[in-house]
C-alpha cells in the first residue's frame, strides 16, 4: 500500500481551518520563520479516509481476531468506557493549578481520587499515585519511591534490585533507570525464583526485590510470603509488578501478601484500550511508610468532602505533568464501577478457568513448561515441533493465516521456544475451542507437512519481512 | 470446560495460592447498568471546567481537532490491537507509525524519530538522559524558561542517576542566552532549550547551538508543534534533539491525558533514541513492509542495560497526531499557525492597551505572550475565573518575584468577542 506521501497532490486539501475574525498581523520576523512549509501530505478528506481506513484493515484486532497474547491481557472492554472516557475531552489540566481552579474541577479529582481508593483496596496497598503514564513508567517511579524511602532514613548504601530472570524486561530497565545495579536470580527447576540463590543473594546492599506473581510462566509462587519476608529481615523493600493482576482480583492481594509498592497496568487489567501500543496508564500504590515519598502533586479529600490538588514536598517530585493519562483512568474507574466487586472476582476466576482449559487441552501436543494448574495464561515450549524443524514463530505465523492473533512467543526468555497463551476472561469456550483446533492442526502440519508452517503466512498483505535488513537499512522515516 | 480441566471448581484452581495469602479485604461497591454508570459519569464531566473559556496553555492548547481524527483513529482494528509484535498482521499500526515518523521529522527538521513517547515533560527527560548516553558526560544545562513542570521531571530523571543539572534563570521573558553560552564546558551534555519557551517568547538558537557543538555538547529544544507551521524548526536552528508535546496535534485536552510526546534526532544518534522505532523492509518477494526495527536497544531484548525502559508508547495519540497532521495537510497546517498568530498578535494589541498593562516580550512571540500587570496576577486571575475566563497562567508560582506577569494563551479558537471580552474583564478587574 502507498504511504500517504505518495499520495499527496500539490494543491490538493482536506479539512478546512477557522476563518480570521481578527485584523492581520504584522509579518512575523523572518529571521525566526521556517524556510519552507511543513511538507505534510496533501490530500482531500476522502483521499484521507479511504487511506487510514484501509490501513485498519491491515490489522489484526481484539475486535476482530482472537488475540491471546500472553502477559499483555488483550481483554475485549465494553464500548461504554469509550463514552465514559470521551466526557472529560474540554477539561483544561491546567485550570486545576490556577488559584480558585480547584472549585471548577471537581468532577475530575473526584475521579482521580476515586480510582486511587478503588486501586488501593483492589491491591491492599494504602495509597496509591496515578500519575505514571504506563507500566514501565509506573516502575520506574515506584522504585524511585523507594530509593527515596532508603535515602531519607539515611540508608544510601543499597546499590543493588534483585528482579527473576523470568521477569518483564521492563524491571531490570526501569530499576536501572532509577540508577540501581541489576541482580537477576534464575528460575529453579520448579518453577519459581530459586530460593536458595536468592537468599544468598540478599543482603545490606539490596534496594527492592522485583517480583510477578502470577510469574511470566503463569505459575503463582507458593514462596512468595516467604520471599517478602527475606527482603524485610534485610531492610529491603518489595516491589510488586502488577502485570499479571488479572489472574487474582478478590483472591490474594499484593500487600496483605507483604508487598511495599506495587504498580498496575490499567491497560491491561482495567478495560482501557491497547491502542497498537498505548496509551498505557501505570498507577503506584504503596504501604504506610512510603507515602511521603510519593509524587507530586496530590489530590487530596477535604474534611467538607470537596477535592484539593496539593503539593507532595518530601515526595520524588513530579513524574509527569498532571495527574497521569486522565481519560485512560476515567475509562478505568468506569470499569472498575460497572463490574463492582463480584464482576472483578469472575473476571480473575474466568480467566484462570480459561487458562487452564486452554493448558488442558494442548498439553498432549505441546510440550508444558510448568506442567501445573496455571492462573492466567499458560506457557508451553514448541520443543516436541522443533525435532521436526517448526518453531514457535512458525506455529506462530500459521496462526495468523488462520485468522488468529499468535500468543506470545521467546518470552519467557528462561523457556526455549516458548508459547505463551493469555485467552483472558472475555473469550467464550467456542472461540477458544476454534483456536485450539488450528494449534492441534499446526502440531500435525508440524510431522505431516512442515514446508507449510515454514512459508506461513500466504494470507496477509506481505509476507515474513527481513529485520535484519530493516536494522541495516535504518529507514525510518521517507524521504521528500 | 471444568470437567476437561479436571477441577470439580474454579476455586480448586485457586489452591496453588497458600490459604494464608488470600485477600484480606475486597471491599467494594456492587457493580451497575451502563445507564447507571454514565449518569454517574457525566455528572463528575459536568463538574469539569468544560465551559471556562480558557487563555491558558502553559505546554497543553485548546486547538480544533477535525471529526475525522475521532472517527479514523477510533477505527477498532486500530484501537484495540496492542503493539505490532507480529508485523504481517500489524502493517496497519506499522505503516501508520513509519507515516508518523515522517510527519515529526519534517516538523522538526530533524532525520529519525521514534514511535513515540509519553508526554513532553518525560520527553524533555528522555532527551537529556539521551544525552548523557551519546556524549558519555555527566551533567546538563537547563534554561529555566522551559516549561517549570517539565524541568521538575528531567530534574527528577538526572538526580536518580547522580547526573547534574545547572539552571540558568531567564534575563526577562527570553533565554539568557550569553549565560548559558559560559555555562557550557567540557563536561556539558547538552544544553536544553523550549521555543517558543514558558513566557511566549520565540528565539534563535543558532548561535547557541554552534557554542554547544564547540564543545562537544548537544542542543536539545523542546517545541510546540502547532508554533513549527511558522517558527524555524529546530533542525534549522542547529539541534540535535528535538522534543515536545504532540498533544495539540489532536489530542483533546481530557485533563491531562492521554497525550503523546515526540523525539527526533539526528540519523548518526538513531541507536541511542529510547522506545519503539519502526523501520521499512521488504519480504521474500520483494514486497514493502515495515517492522519494529533496532530493537537490540530495548528492554525486552537488552534489559538492565536497554537505552530505556520504555515499553508501550502512545501509538493511538500519535495516530490521532498523523491524522490531524494529514487532514490539515501542508496549506491547512501553515495556515493555522499564521491564524493563532493573527488571533495573539491581536489579543496582545487590546490587551496590552488596558490601562496599566504591558507586554513583557522583548521579541517576537507566536500565539502566547507575558503580560505586567499592575496587580498579583493570582489574584486577576481568580477574580476573572468567577466570571469564566481563565485569563492566562499566572507566573508567581514558578517564578519568584514575577508575581505580577501573567502567560495569556490565544489559540485560533479564541474568538474576537472573547478577546474583546478578556480585554473589558481585566480592566475592570484592574480599575476595581
Amino acid at each position: 500500500m502507498q504511504l500517504i506521501y505518495e499520495k499527496s497532490v500539490p494543491g490538493r486539501t482536506g479539512v478546512r481551518i477557522p476563518l480570521s475574525d481578527v485584523p492581520k498581523a504584522a509579518a512575523f520576523p523572518e529571521a525566526l520563520q521556517r524556510k519552507a512549509a511543513v511538507a505534510f501530505p496533501e490530500v482531500s478528506e476522502l483521499d484521507m479516509v479511504r487511506h487510514f481506513t484501509n490501513l485498519s484493515r491491515r490489522n489484526f484486532s481484539v475486535d476482530t481476531n482472537f488475540y491471546p497474547l500472553g502477559s499483555c491481557t488483550m481483554k475485549y472492554n465494553a464500548k461504554v468506557m469509550e463514552n465514559a472516557g470521551g466526557l472529560f475531552a474540554d477539561c483544561h489540566p491546567v485550570l486545576a493549578l490556577l488559584p480558585g481552579g480547584e472549585q471548577l474541577v471537581q468532577g475530575p479529582l473526584s475521579l482521580v481520587h476515586g480510582l486511587e481508593q478503588q486501586l488501593a483496596e483492589i491491591t491492599g496497598m494504602d495509597e496509591v499515585t496515578t500519575q505514571p503514564l504506563a507500566g514501565a513508567h509506573g516502575e520506574m517511579t515506584g522504585i524511585m519511591v523507594i530509593a527515596a524511602y532508603h535515602k531519607a532514613r539515611g540508608d544510601e548504601k543499597r546499590k543493588i534490585v534483585i528482579v527473576p530472570d523470568s521477569s518483564h524486561g521492563t524491571n531490570p530497565a526501569s530499576a536501572a533507570m532509577a540508577g540501581y545495579d541489576i541482580v537477576t536470580i534464575p528460575t529453579a527447576p520448579y518453577g519459581d525464583m530459586d530460593l536458595d540463590l536468592y537468599r544468598a543473594a540478599m543482603n545490606g546492599q539490596v534496594a527492592a526485590v522485583m517480583m510477578t506473581c502470577p510469574n511470566t510462566l503463569g505459575l503463582f509462587n507458593p514462596h512468595i510470603a516467604e520471599i517478602c519476608a527475606i527482603a524485610h529481615e534485610a531492610g529491603a523493600l518489595t516491589y510488586y509488578d502488577g502485570a499479571n493482576l488479572n489472574a487474582i482480583m478478590g483472591k490474594v492481594r499484593p500487600g496483605d501478601v507483604g508487598f511495599d509498592v506495587i504498580h498496575v497496568n490499567l491497560h491491561k487489567t482495567f478495560g482501557t484500550p491497547h491502542g497498537g501500543g498505548g496509551p498505557g496508564s501505570g498507577p503506584v500504590g504503596v504501604k504506610k511508610g512510603l507515602i511521603p515519598y510519593l509524587p507530586t502533586p496530590r489530590v487530596v479529600r477535604k474534611g467538607n468532602g470537596s477535592f484539593s490538588v496539593e503539593a507532595h514536598p518530601e515526595g520524588i517530585g513530579r513524574v509527569s505533568d498532571f495527574f497521569g493519562n486522565f481519560a485512560i483512568m476515567a475509562r478505568a474507574y468506569a470499569y472498575i464501577t460497572l463490574l463492582g466487586r463480584e464482576g472483578l472476582i469472575e473476571v480473575s476466576e474466568q480467566a484462570v478457568l480459561n487458562a487452564n482449559y486452554m493448558m488442558a487441552r494442548l498439553k498432549g501436543e505441546y510440550e508444558l513448561a510448568f506442567d501445573t494448574t496455571c492462573m492466567h495464561e499458560c506457557v508451553f515450549s514448541a520443543s516436541r515441533q522443533l525435532k521436526e524443524g517448526v518453531h514457535a514463530i512458525d506455529i506462530a505465523k500459521y496462526l495468523i493465516d488462520r485468522g488468529f492473533h499468535p500468543p506470545t512467543v521467546y518470552f519467557p526468555l528462561n523457556v526455549k521456544e516458548a508459547i505463551m497463551i493469555e485467552p483472558t476472561e472475555t473469550e467464550s469456550k467456542q472461540s477458544m475451542d476454534a483456536f485450539i483446533e488450528v494449534m492441534l492442526e499446526a502440531a500435525q502440519m508440524a510431522r505431516t507437512n512442515p514446508e507449510v508452517l515454514h512459508e506461513a503466512p500466504v494470507t496477509t498483505p506481505v509476507g515474513r519481512l527481513d529485520e535484519t535488513r530493516a536494522a541495516r537499512a535504518q529507514q525510518v522515516c521517507c524521504e521528500g | 470446560m471444568l470437567a476437561v480441566v479436571g477441577a470439580g471448581s474454579v476455586e480448586e484452581l485457586f489452591a496453588p495460592i497458600p490459604a494464608e495469602l488470600r485477600a484480606k479485604s475486597f471491599d467494594l461497591p456492587a457493580g451497575m447498568s451502563e445507564f447507571e454508570l454514565m449518569k454517574l459519569m457525566k455528572a463528575k464531566a459536568a463538574a469539569g471546567g468544560g465551559d471556562i473559556t480558557p487563555f491558558i496553555g502553559g505546554g497543553l492548547y485548546d486547538h480544533v481537532i477535525p471529526a475525522a481524527v475521532d472517527h479514523l483513529s477510533g477505527r477498532a482494528e486500530f484501537y484495540t490491537a496492542y503493539t505490532p509484535y507480529q508485523p504481517e498482521c500489524s502493517q496497519g499500526t506499522l505503516q501508520a507509525l513509519f507515516e508518523y515518523q515522517t510527519a515529526i521529522c519534517r516538523l522538526t527538521g530533524m532525520e529519525a524519530s521514534n514511535a513515540s513517547l509519553y508526554d513532553g515533560g518525560t520527553a524533555v527527560a528522555e532527551a537529556a538522559l539521551m544525552s548523557l548516553r551519546i556524549t558519555g558526560r555527566n551533567r546538563v544545562v537547563l534554561d529555566a524558561s522551559v516549561n517549570p513542570l517539565h524541568r521538575e521531571i528531567v530534574c527528577g530523571y538526572l538526580a536518580s542517576l547522580s547526573a547534574e543539572v545547572t539552571e540558568v534563570a531567564p534575563k526577562g521573558c527570553g533565554s539568557d542566552l550569553e549565560r548559558l553560552m559560559a555555562s557550557i564546558g567540557a563536561e556539558t551534555a547538552a544544553v536544553i532549550v523550549q521555543n517558543p519557551n514558558f513566557f511566549g517568547s520565540v528565539e534563535d538558537f543558532a548561535q547557541l547551538s554552534a557554542k554547544a557543538h564547540e564543545h562537544g555538547a548537544l542542543l536539545i529544544v523542546s517545541c510546540y508543534p502547532i508554533a513549527l507551521g511558522l517558527v524555524a524548526s529546530p533542525g534549522e536552528m542547529g539541534a540535535d534533539i528535538a522534543v515536545g508535546d504532540g498533544q495539540s496535534l489532536g489530542n483533546p485536552l481530557s485533563f491531562g491525558g492521554p497525550y503523546f510526546g515526540f523525539i527526533a534526532t539526528r540519523k548518526r544518534y538513531i541507536r541511542n533514541l529510547p522506545g519503539r522505532i519502526v523501520g521499512e523492509t521488504v519480504d521474500k518477494q520483494g514486497r514493502r513492509g515495515y517492522v519494529l526495527t533496532l530493537q537490540a536497544r530495548e528492554q525486552h531484548i537488552k534489559r538492565h542495560k536497554a537505552t530505556s525502559n520504555i515499553c508501550s508508547n502512545q501509538s493511538l495519540c500519535a495516530l490521532r497526531g498523523l491524522i490531524f497532521a494529514t487532514a490539515l495537510g501542508k496549506k491547512g497546517f501553515a495556515d493555522l499557525a499564521l491564524l493563532n498568530y493573527d488571533k495573539a498578535q491581536y489579543a496582545k494589541s487590546v490587551l496590552g492597551a488596558v490601562k496599566g498593562v504591558s507586554v513583557v516580550n522583548a521579541g517576537a512571540t507566536f500565539n502566547e505572550f507575558t503580560l505586567a500587570l499592575p496587580k498579583k496576577a493570582a489574584s486577576v486571575v481568580e477574580r476573572l475565573l468567577g466570571a469564566g475566563v481563565a485569563a492566562g497562567v499566572p507566573l508567581g508560582e514558578y517564578y519568584p518575584g514575577m508575581e505580577h506577569h501573567l502567560v495569556v494563551t490565544v489559540t485560533e479558537k479564541r474568538s474576537k468577542t472573547e478577546i474583546d471580552r478578556l480585554a473589558a474583564l481585566l480592566e475592570e478587574a484592574l480599575c476595581s
